[in-house]
């Protein structure tokens, strides 16, 4: 299970190659592959778009000697997220795609939120989660009774179909969007690649609803894009601010190397479809080269050890499977917290606490909440909500 | 009450007689240009026919209970065909209680208008939609099928009528407008369970089929009155006497 990231040196560079036509493989199947199958797909994407982002962000803001690896190897990365994001099939609609992305929010962060060695970084995945949580819930609600379709055929029974922390209250002001960050000198390297794991999940997200959210015709479609991409920028905020400033950018380029690593192997060891997983596994081996690239530079242009950052073997890995009890627990036991700061309270102390955020709360709902207006009564049930009849044409249905 | 259109128009500027100066240029740079490379549309036909040689399906329906009959394998394909049909049709009957749910919204915010549907016409419509939907849940049930399953022709079906929702629901659209769309679907839907009567009845499903003849009594009015509607609404904007 373990993997020596010191002694596996992956593929070089220059033996990464790809063809247009090895990008663009035939995707898999919306009915038949497992729903974790396109979780992981979903987060490997984000994983690479995250990658590219950190990468362009640094070639901004480091000097001239790293401007020509950091394009060497995002130009590896651009097509590595092309081959993985490509694996989505066309006939999965923005909508279902939408129901996958807050799977993805759920299942890997409560793997995450279990596995964080540090227990205040814990309870900040958890309070998010309720949040994704919620989320699902309310495009179920939208493509119920928008489309007349079931989010249980994206879902697959794995995540629960029902309210968590209301959205229409996670609405925060910034001051109350930002964490405490994790001490680079101290923490554990399983806690710095989670943040770089999550945070590049909720930033794709984000970036997702922001590009699809005006391909809807209905007003209340694009309302709800409009309110839950808020919040995942909140979420951005959030998850980003967990990581130490600290960390000069090689480190943080060397953290997200190893992050990919661990994804990927994590991916591999879980995959279900035979070619996915040839995919997971030749990628880990591109990103060890990618990462053994980015431990020479710290060598050289920082003189640090990169065993200072990085662990020797590969930590647990991401458990891709049903967290439906610790996510109903989480749900009994946290779904009143609110943030004041970076601290959590419940939600009797908002007022006094986090006046700013209630403040900006009431302004936004002020002419509705899409939220609620979308799931106004809403209870998921198998096959939609009109197997109970619950439309204006119950009453009086002729014929 | 706000009315479509009751926006001022700008005008439509898509077309080359939008500005003929402009125009001009474009196809006088556009006709000088070499492409950079050879042939023509078929081109691309090689290159879809590569990806549909590999043989990838879009997907199967569930595996059935086994028959432990001598010709289990062939009942077995035949029922998988049927349930994949009648998967399909009750994705469609759901999706057209909510397509009717936003034309009764929409002219509800217009307010009826002559020629075109009234309300009573569209809960009528969307209340029948809603039995077949039920009727079709019931069948599944029947025949051992799981009726939350989106078959494989479930899903084309979904992405097929993709653009018919956009259509209802976007606020801009007038009541011709999605007449028009609806006729696509209400066609579909005709062809849909005739096809279905026609399984049932080769396959020996007669109760079954006796209540899809009443389910297509009932999309037949649908669809003469969508055309109806549509009709009259186009002729009266024209100002076409048909008499």
């Amino acid at each position: 299970m373990s993997l020596d990231i010191f002694k596996e040196k992956g593929t070089p560079l220059d033996k990464q190659l790809f063809t247009w036509r090895e990008l663009v493989q035939t995707p898999t199947s919306k009915l038949d592959d497992d729903a974790f199958t396109r979780v992981r797909i979903i987060l490997m994407n984000g994983i690479e778009a995250n990658a590219l982002r950190t990468m362009h962000a640094m070639a901004r803001m480091m000097n001239g000697d790293a401007r020509l690896p950091l394009a060497q190897v995002r130009r590896v990365e651009q097509h590595q997220q092309t081959m993985v994001n490509w694996l989505l099939p066309p006939d999965l609609s923005p909508l279902e795609t939408t129901i996958a992305f807050e799977q993805v929010a759920i299942e890997v962060t409560a793997s995450v939120a279990q596995h964080e060695p540090d227990e205040y970084l814990a309870q900040v995945y958890r309070f998010g989660l309720l949040e994704d949580f919620d989320h699902l819930y309310r495009f179920s609600a939208l493509m119920d009774r928008v489309c007349g379709a079931d989010a249980n055929t994206i879902i697959q029974n794995y995540s629960d179909i029902m309210p968590g922390r209301p959205t229409e209250v996670e609405h925060r002001a910034p001051e109350d969007n930002l964490r405490e960050h994790y001490d680079c000198t101290k923490a554990d390297p399983l806690t710095k690649i989670h943040a770089v794991t999550i945070t590049a999940g909720e930033n794709q997200t984000h970036d997702y609803y922001m590009t699809i959210g005006p391909m809807f015709a209905d007003p209340i479609a694009r309302q709800l894009y409009a309110e839950i991409a808020s919040i995942e920028e909140q979420h951005v905020t959030q998850y980003e601010s967990l990581m130490d400033p600290n960390e000069t950018p090689l480190e943080k380029w060397l953290l997200h190397e190893a992050t990919e690593v661990y994804n990927y192997y994590s991916c591999a060891a879980y995959e279900t479809n035979p070619r996915v997983k040839q995919i997971w596994e030749r990628f880990v081996d591109y990103e060890l080269g990618h990462l053994h690239m980015v431990m020479d530079l710290f060598k050289t242009m920082e003189n640090r050890d990169p065993a200072e950052v990085l662990p020797q073997t590969l930590p647990e890995l991401i458990d891709y499977q049903s967290h439906r009890q610790f996510v109903r627990e989480t749900l009994t036991n946290e779904v009143d917290l609110r943030a004041a700061g970076t601290r959590f309270i419940n939600v009797e102390d908002e007022a006094d606490e986090a006046p700013a955020s209630i403040a900006y709360r009431e302004q936004m709902n002020s002419e509705g909440s899409p939220s609620e207006i979308v799931a106004a009564g809403y209870v998921w049930m198998p096959g939609t909500e009109l197997v109970e009849k619950k439309t204006v044409f119950a009453k009086g249905a002729g014929a | 009450m706000k009315s479509t259109g009751a926006q001022p128009v700008r005008g439509n500027r898509t077309g080359m007689q939008t500005s003929p100066e402009l125009a001009e240029e474009l196809i006088e740079g556009a006709a000088n240009a070499a492409p950079s490379s050879d042939g023509g549309s078929e081109i691309i036909a090689e290159s879809r026919t590569d990806y549909i040689s590999e043989g990838f399906p879009l997907g199967s329906m569930p595996a059935m209970p086994v028959s432990e009959e001598a010709d289990a394998d062939e009942d077995q394909a035949a029922m998988a065909v049927f349930l994949d049909k009648l998967s399909e049709r009750l994705a469609f009957e759901r999706m057209g209680v909510r397509l009717y749910e936003a034309l009764l919204n929409k002219c509800e915010a217009l307010g009826e208008t002559k020629p075109g549907p009234t309300l009573e016409d569209i809960r009528h419509i969307g209340g029948e939609e809603l039995d077949h939907f039920l009727m079709l849940n019931e069948a599944i049930e029947t025949l051992g099928g799981d009726p939350t399953v989106e078959s494989p022709s479930a899903d084309i079906a979904a992405v097929a009528s993709m653009g018919i929702m956009q259509v209802l629901t976007d606020p801009r659209s007038s009541v011709p407008q999605c007449l028009q769309v609806l006729l696509t679907a209400e066609l579909t839907d005709n062809a849909g369970w005739e096809l279905l009567i026609e399984l049932a009845s080769n396959l020996g499903y007669d109760d079954m089929r006796e209540q899809f003849e009443t389910a297509l009594t009932h999309e037949e009015e649908h669809l003469q009155n969508v055309r109806d509607w549509l009709s009259d609404s186009v002729m009266e904007k024209a100002r076409v006497d048909e008499s």
